[in-house]
């Protein structure tokens, strides 16, 4: 009996299914963990922009004393005794668990700090007051109270609907906004980048000795269109600052709000399903399409989003034409000796170099050495200020394309040893030269294999963060690399990129529960553009392997 | 017989100054002083008593792979519009002889060749002789067909538009002929722009020679043709080979005694890198002159 049993055991192992458990299990844990990551961030970062019920609470504080607090839930947490010791010390001993509340108070400007712990023991009454209104400001975070009035300019609005009112002066103010907004950015920044051309061009001209007098005029006009454009600002924000409100704080305290510091206005308590749902949309849309504000940790991240997928389409289109040309003369036109072959193991290793290693090298050599070098021979009337010899976009994505280079090369190579001998040779026999074949056989049938490579870099690239920090992202970039003044792609200029996003809204920020959302819904917006363009490329690819299917078997 | 994946010609394949120990290895280092003479003499007599206008002229010519010796001394002249078969056991340099003709040798490192080939009376070997300019001429197809991964009708342009486009008018009704001379057009007319991966192999075969024919080359090359072919459509290759000798001078490699007597006009015997007989077909399969080509024919080895 025990001998048939041992025999069975061994045949069971011998069948090879413990190890095909062992292939599903790590397949199922790596699946686990992936699946459970996205989930984190998804349900963390998406959770930030729902309208959240406000809460009226009256609690007890530590000396006895009734308060009374008004905000969102933020986070809940349970304390063991022995934690509890740990974090209040041993004076008030604990035999239970306790649980806490962290509640977003906002106001920072009046009574900060905006986020407050609560024992749940000593809360005594919790309200949803209808009219609660929630602020979104462009400046100290959110505020929290009650519409007590609206003035028009220094006149009070007593007629009608208070909360219609109000509306209808933000609607007012964010025409005003959208007004500045285009002045600022279109009229203004058009004047000021073309002044800044003429006076390089004057100093050029100075340089080599001639009169630079015929510029002046053009520059007077110009002169003229900003003192006009700047008056028009001037009265717009003037016009912007004429409304404001009052507001009764959970405190009693009434503070005033001028309308050209408020975003936008709601009322959670009141809001249907629908309404809330819409709120979330357009929150969600404000989050992709805004200017951050108050150091990343509010508003939108556009230019990271605009930076990171322009960083790396340049970057694929850099790398894809170097790693095929390079991945070519190894295999077709070399002569497969070991000098090759020692060159496609420098290749290979390439790819093991830490990245921070490139971004020095990228700050070394294309920054200061290239860049520096470009400046002298081509923008000599900038100096000192740099023009190419500074980090900016085109470097960050040389730097990529270099760091990435290698799985290019690696994957061409190897979509070019597949192909079959008898399809050169096809070609060759109907009076073909190599370079023919190459570029109308071999080269389409190697697609697939080179998009394999290009979708490789492209998700190593989208993820580094450590070596764009030395060639060209920055905290808050001024401009977006494109705009509308001549030549519209301004390689030169530094940008966002969500990675260092991450980094500076999670570790660098001043107020970091408010920050924490962002940093979960900007990961999880890094993830899926990695995700797009790879599923972008992934699909190119498929297409195009449909198309040669059955020449390789 | 039966081995012919093995025989492309590549590297390593050809193995002729084998003076293993064994009878025909013997046999064949005896009579090879006294049999060369009389190969040549065949092929001019071939040559003298029909008058044929001659493509090909091979002189003395002697092929290495790295040293190893693939041809010895082969020559031969091959007679315009007429099929041309060599026959001989696997390895024995007939495939590496025909890759002479169109220069497909200089693909492979470490090849070196003496003695000449002439074609219409130009060495294609001389150094102002571009190779791909040859092939042009020179048309070629192989054991196992290779069609691209493009749709048929690009698979027969793509020799026209490698020398230079056509007009489109032009190259629809060249396309359209090389398919009818290939016997390939009733069948695939309704769908030119459809893949070429989809053919079965017989019309890709087709299709390949459909290729080669297209771009009105004086010589076709067929190496093995209808090897990897089920019967019939071996039949509509050979049908199609009776058809084109009117217009092309056809030598064809194969390991098929029987479709070598259906479809040649010459047969040329190679065993181990040399010629050892070369004559009119039915002269060498009715009364071969040496005793080695009989012992083939016959099934005695090979």
């Amino acid at each position: 009996m025990l001998k048939e049993r041992q025999t069975s055991v061994r045949s069971w192992l011998a069948s090879g299914e413990p190890w095909v458990w062992a292939n599903a299990a790590a397949v199922g844990i790596s699946v686990v963990a992936v699946a459970g990551l996205l989930l984190l961030i998804a349900i963390r970062g998406l959770a930030h922009f729902w309208p959240a019920e406000v809460r009226l609470i009256n609690f007890t504080d530590q000396f006895g004393q009734a308060q009374v607090a008004m905000g969102e839930l933020a986070d809940m947490e349970s304390l063991t005794p022995q934690r509890y010791a740990e974090v209040f010390g041993s004076s008030d001993p604990q035999t239970e668990i306790v649980q806490r509340w962290l509640l977003k108070t906002g106001n920072r400007r009046y009574s900060p700090p905006d986020f407050q712990w609560l024992f749940e023991r000593d809360v005594s009454s919790i309200e949803y007051p209808e009219h609660a209104v929630v602020l979104e400001r462009m400046e100290w975070g959110n505020a929290y109270g009650f519409l007590v009035s609206v003035y028009d300019g220094d006149r009070q609005v007593t007629s009608g609907d208070l909360w219609a009112a109000f509306q209808q002066r933000l609607e007012r103010a964010r025409d005003i906004r959208l007004q500045i907004e285009e002045l600022e950015q279109g009229t203004l920044n058009r004047i000021n980048y073309q002044l800044e051309r003429l006076r390089l061009e004057r100093r050029s001209l100075e340089f080599a000795g001639e009169s630079a007098s015929h510029l002046a005029p053009e520059e007077a006009d110009l002169n003229a269109d900003y003192l006009v454009s700047e008056s028009q600002l001037r009265d717009l924000y003037t016009s912007l600052q004429r409304d404001n409100i009052e507001l009764r704080l959970a405190s009693g305290r009434v503070v005033t709000t001028n309308l050209a510091e408020v975003v936008r206005a709601w009322r959670p308590n009141r809001m249907s399903l629908a309404d809330k749902l819409g709120h979330y949309m357009s929150s969600i849309w404000l989050f992709l399409s805004e200017q951050p504000r108050e150091a990343n940790t509010e508003g939108g991240i556009f230019p990271a989003i605009f930076g990171t997928v322009m960083m790396v389409l340049l970057m694929s289109v850099l790398v894809t034409p170097f790693g095929v040309i390079a991945a070519i003369y190894l295999r077709e036109y070399a002569h497969q000796g070991p000098f090759v072959r020692l060159i496609r193991i420098a290749v290979n290793n390439l790819a093991g170099v830490p990245s921070i290693v490139y971004g020095v090298f990228g700050l070394g050599f294309f920054v200061y050495f290239i860049g520096g070098n470009l400046d002298q021979l081509f923008f000599p009337e900038a100096l000192p200020a740099p023009t190419f010899g500074t980090p900016g976009l085109l470097w960050a994505s040389l730097t990529l394309a270099l760091l990435t280079v290698p799985v290019v090369v690696v994957s061409t190579e190897e979509g070019l040893t597949r192909i079959p001998r008898a399809i050169r040779e096809g070609s060759l026999a109907l009076g073909a030269t190599k370079a023919e074949t190459l570029f109308r056989v071999i080269l389409p049938m190697a697609s697939p294999s080179i998009l394999t490579g290009v979708i490789l870099a492209v998700a190593r690239a989208a993820g580094e963060v450590a070596p764009l920090m030395l060639v060209g992202v920055v905290k808050l970039a001024p401009t977006l690399p494109v705009d509308g003044n001549f030549p519209f792609v301004h390689l030169e200029r530094k940008f966002m990129h969500l990675g260092f996003h991450i980094y500076d809204v999670g570790f660098q920020s001043p107020n970091v529960d408010a920050a924490r959302p962002l940093v979960y819904a900007t990961a999880l917006l890094l993830v899926l553009i990695i995700v797009v363009l790879n599923l972008t490329a992934i699909m190119l690819r498929n297409r195009l392997e449909n198309r040669y299917r059955g020449v390789e078997s | 017989m039966s081995s012919k994946m093995n025989d492309n010609g590549t590297p390593g394949v050809g193995r002729p100054n084998n003076e293993g120990p064994d009878s025909p290895g013997t046999h064949v280092n005896e009579s090879s002083i006294d049999t060369r003479p009389a190969v040549d003499a065949g092929a001019t007599t071939a040559s003298d008593e029909s008058t044929d206008e001659i493509s090909l002229t091979v002189r003395d010519l002697c092929l290495y792979y790295s040293g190893q010796q693939a041809l010895v001394d082969v020559s031969l002249n091959i007679p315009k519009t007429q099929v041309t078969a060599f026959i001989g056991p696997s390895g024995c340099g007939k495939s590496t002889l025909l890759r002479c003709f169109n220069r497909m040798n200089d693909l492979i490192d470490g090849v070196e060749t003496t003695g000449t080939i002439h074609l219409d009376g130009i060495d294609i070997n001389a150094k102002e002789v571009d190779a791909a300019q040859l092939r042009r001429r020179v048309g070629m197809v192989f054991q196992r067909p290779n069609p691209f991964p493009k749709t048929i009708y690009e698979n027969v342009a793509y020799g026209l538009r490698i020398q230079g486009d056509l007009q489109k008018a032009e190259m629809d009704e060249r396309v359209e002929w090389a398919l009818h001379n290939a016997a390939l057009w009733d069948e695939v007319k309704d769908r030119l722009k459809e893949s070429a991966l989809g053919l079965s192999g017989g019309q890709q075969q087709r299709l390949v020679i459909a290729r080669a024919i297209a771009v009105k080359p004086s010589v076709l090359l067929l190496d093995e043709p209808a090897s990897a072919l089920d019967p019939i459509s071996t039949l509509k290759i050979e049908e199609l080979i009776h058809q084109l000798k009117k217009d092309y001078t056809i030598v064809i490699v194969t390991h098929n005694m029987q479709q070598a007597a259906r479809v040649s006009d010459h047969t040329a015997f190679m065993y181990l890198g040399e010629l050892v007989e070369f004559g009119r077909t039915d002269t060498v399969f009715t009364n071969p002159t040496e005793s080695r080509t009989e012992d083939y024919i016959t099934g005695r080895y090979g």
